[in-house]
């Protein structure tokens, strides 16, 4: 589904990322771990084309999207959920919606938005109400429900848990996990190592722009070196 | 009272005093040729002293004052009412629009000439606030040059007219067209700005406009200006007392009436006042089409609105350039009512006033930068006799709005549909 191949990504002249490979088969979940700083982010902007990588190749579907714009890139049935949720505080939920399905047809958006009201009922309920009057964590399911509106294959998640109460973050990781169920690939960006793990088919540790560690979800649970460092011993 | 209140009541007193006795205490007196300066009246500097007495009491007991004017009654009636529900609200604003635009159609037979004339400014300045609404209300990002399009709409007619003989009629989807596409020319180099840096770089563009039609003297006349600029016709026909134009016939002539200058300006002003219904008709449309909400959201997050797939390039130029035709549009409009235009008519002035309209109807909404301009354009006219302190009660207008009503006259309300449930 998505292959990042030895990539290289600067901001002006500081390297960021030293040559990262990462993949991502089709119905996985995969999650990527790191600690403040490791290029987590950087990652995903990579794949967006917002840096674009300096050297290696990053490839979606088979296709090479290195050199795509952004806006494109973002068109081929990938979506996003930004870090810190980022939702269209001026617009009602409904609005916020019908911009993820910006480039499908009414039908299309009528179905999604339906779909996506199945999956957080929550956001129904809000139908007409201002994003940026929900709390944080109907605001991570908007930001959520806005991704899934384009239909997307695949489907980026940073820091789904930022900032929010445990009992939601849980709420959010049953929904991810019911994405794979729909087929949906996921990539996970997360800190909060625990979840992500547990719930992941495989995992990326992330340190200071290299990948230090590649195993399965569980594996990399029971690693000491992983315990120690992301897990709180 | 404390020594800290009394010390600030103090400086408050100074500051009224530095800035009303320069401005008021002095008088330039003509005395043949030469220019002389004298003090004012008596009347006029007691009344500084005066001022300055009432800020420093004010400024000494203002936690008395403020504190007991808090405790009276809501004074504001509409303070504590609900919401209209929606429903009633697009009622109400349909049938409140369609009286104004009756008001609007018979207003010309029953007002006088010169209200008429002014009721043509309005519409002129009501496509400008709507067309820079997108701009900056809808799309957020500041223009501060927006007055340069209006320029351009209002000269390419005018420089058409004049060296080509091209008519009202041919000259405005042009004129509009040429706006849109300076719009589109500035919109490239800033597209990579924000805020501030948009609002300088936008400025700039609109000074160059200006001093560009006035230097170059050959082909725009310069500070000269370029005259007798065409009446738009109706159907071939002229609304002059003798035809200019082989070919065409004269409108009183025409209909077996008596000539009468009036036919003009009332001519004039039904045709701003079906662009301006055109112009906001379009605009509505165009809010409610996906593109209007890419404009709203990309003003909202820029970042997530990529992240969309939306490209911040085309949502960013099709904002500039829709607001710069119907600046076009208001440009060829305002050259055929006044007949002549210079570069004076088109200083930064102007687009803060554009802009003021906008900010004080409250961005975004339609209805409210409707009645910011006919506050704005009017109420200047209304306050003839005090016009040496017009812009200063202008200011203080600005001021008290952004207290106590910042979001503007009528702020911008989302419209929503409900979908029918299933079942």
């Amino acid at each position: 589904m998505l292959v990042l191949e030895d990539v290289h990504t600067h901001y002006g002249k500081i390297e960021a990322l030293h040559g990262v490979s990462v993949e991502v088969k089709k119905g996985e979940i995969v999650s990527l771990i790191g600690a403040n700083g490791a290029g987590k982010t950087t990652l995903l902007m990579t794949v967006c084309g917002n840096p674009q990588a300096t050297s290696g190749r990053v490839i979606l579907q088979g296709r090479d999207i290195t050199r795509d714009m952004t806006s494109n890139i973002m068109r081929s049935g990938i979506a996003i959920v930004p870090e810190g949720r980022r939702v269209f505080s001026g617009l009602t939920v409904e609005e916020n919606l019908h911009m993820g399905g910006f480039f499908n047809t009414k039908s299309e958006i009528r179905k999604s938005q339906e779909h996506v009201y199945e999956l957080f009922p929550r956001l129904k309920e809000r139908e007409h109400q201002r994003a940026g009057t929900m709390s944080g964590g109907e605001q991570q399911m908007l930001a959520i429900g806005r991704a899934l509106m384009s239909r997307p294959n695949m489907i980026i998640l940073d820091e789904p848990s930022l900032g929010l109460a445990p009992l939601v973050i849980k709420q959010i990781f049953e929904i991810i996990g019911k994405l794979r169920e729909e087929g949906i690939t996921v990539f996970l960006v997360e800190q909060n190592a625990h979840q992500a793990l547990n719930l992941a088919d495989r995992g990326y540790v992330l340190e200071t722009g290299r990948i230090r560690l590649h195993d399965t979800g569980k594996n990399l649970l029971a690693n000491p070196d992983v315990q120690n460092a992301y897990l709180g011993g | 009272m404390a020594a800290h209140n009394l010390k600030h009541a103090l400086f408050c007193a100074i500051v009224t005093l530095i800035i009303s006795y320069p401005i008021l205490g002095f008088n330039l007196a003509s005395e043949g040729i030469d220019v002389t300066l004298e003090g004012a009246k008596t009347s006029t500097v007691l009344g500084v002293l005066l001022a300055a007495l009432i800020v420093f009491l004010f400024q000494l007991y203002r936690d008395n004052i403020m504190g007991s004017l808090r405790q009276l009654p809501a004074v504001n009636p509409l303070a504590n009412r609900k919401p209209m529900e929606q429903s009633k609200r697009l009622k109400l604003e349909s049938t409140l629009l369609t009286l104004m635009i009756i008001g609007a159609l018979i207003w010309p037979f029953i007002a006088s000439r010169g209200a008429v004339d002014l009721a043509t400014l309005v519409l002129i300045y009501i496509m400008l606030a709507l067309g820079l609404n997108v701009v900056v209300g809808l799309a957020g990002l500041l223009d501060l040059g927006y007055v340069a399009f209006y320029a351009v709409g209002a000269y390419s007619f005018a420089l058409l007219s004049q060296y080509f003989g091209i008519s009202f009629w041919f000259a405005l989807p042009i004129g509009a067209l040429l706006a849109a596409l300076f719009g589109l020319v500035l919109g490239f180099p800033v597209l990579r700005l924000r805020g501030d840096y948009l609002a300088i770089v936008t400025l700039g563009f609109g000074e160059i406009i200006r001093i560009l039609l006035n230097n170059m003297t050959s082909l725009t006349g310069g500070p000269n200006g370029i005259g007798g600029i065409p009446d738009p016709t109706l159907f071939g026909m002229e609304f002059g007392r003798r035809v200019k134009e082989e070919g065409n016939t004269s409108f009183h002539e025409t209909f077996g009436i008596a000539y009468s200058g009036e036919h003009k300006v009332i001519f004039l002003y039904l045709i701003a006042l079906v662009l301006a219904v055109i112009t906001a008709i379009a605009i509505r449309r165009l809010m409610r089409m996906p593109v209007g909400r890419a404009w709203e959201a990309l003003r909202e997050d820029e970042i997530a609105a990529k992240s969309l797939g939306l490209s911040r390039t085309a949502v960013k130029l099709s904002a500039f350039t829709i607001g710069a035709f119907f600046a076009g549009f208001a440009g060829t409009v305002f050259a055929s009512k006044q007949g002549f235009i210079s570069p004076e008519s088109f200083v930064f002035l102007e687009s803060a006033i554009i802009l003021a309209i906008v900010v004080l109807g409250g961005m975004g909404s339609q209805m409210g930068v409707i009645l910011a301009a006919i506050a704005v354009t009017i109420l200047p006219e209304l306050a003839r006799e005090f016009s040496e302190y017009r812009m200063a009660i202008f200011g203080a207008a600005m001021v008290l709005m952004m207290v106590w009503r910042p979001q503007g006259l009528m702020p911008m309300r989302r419209i929503h549909i409900e979908l029918k449930r299933q079942e």
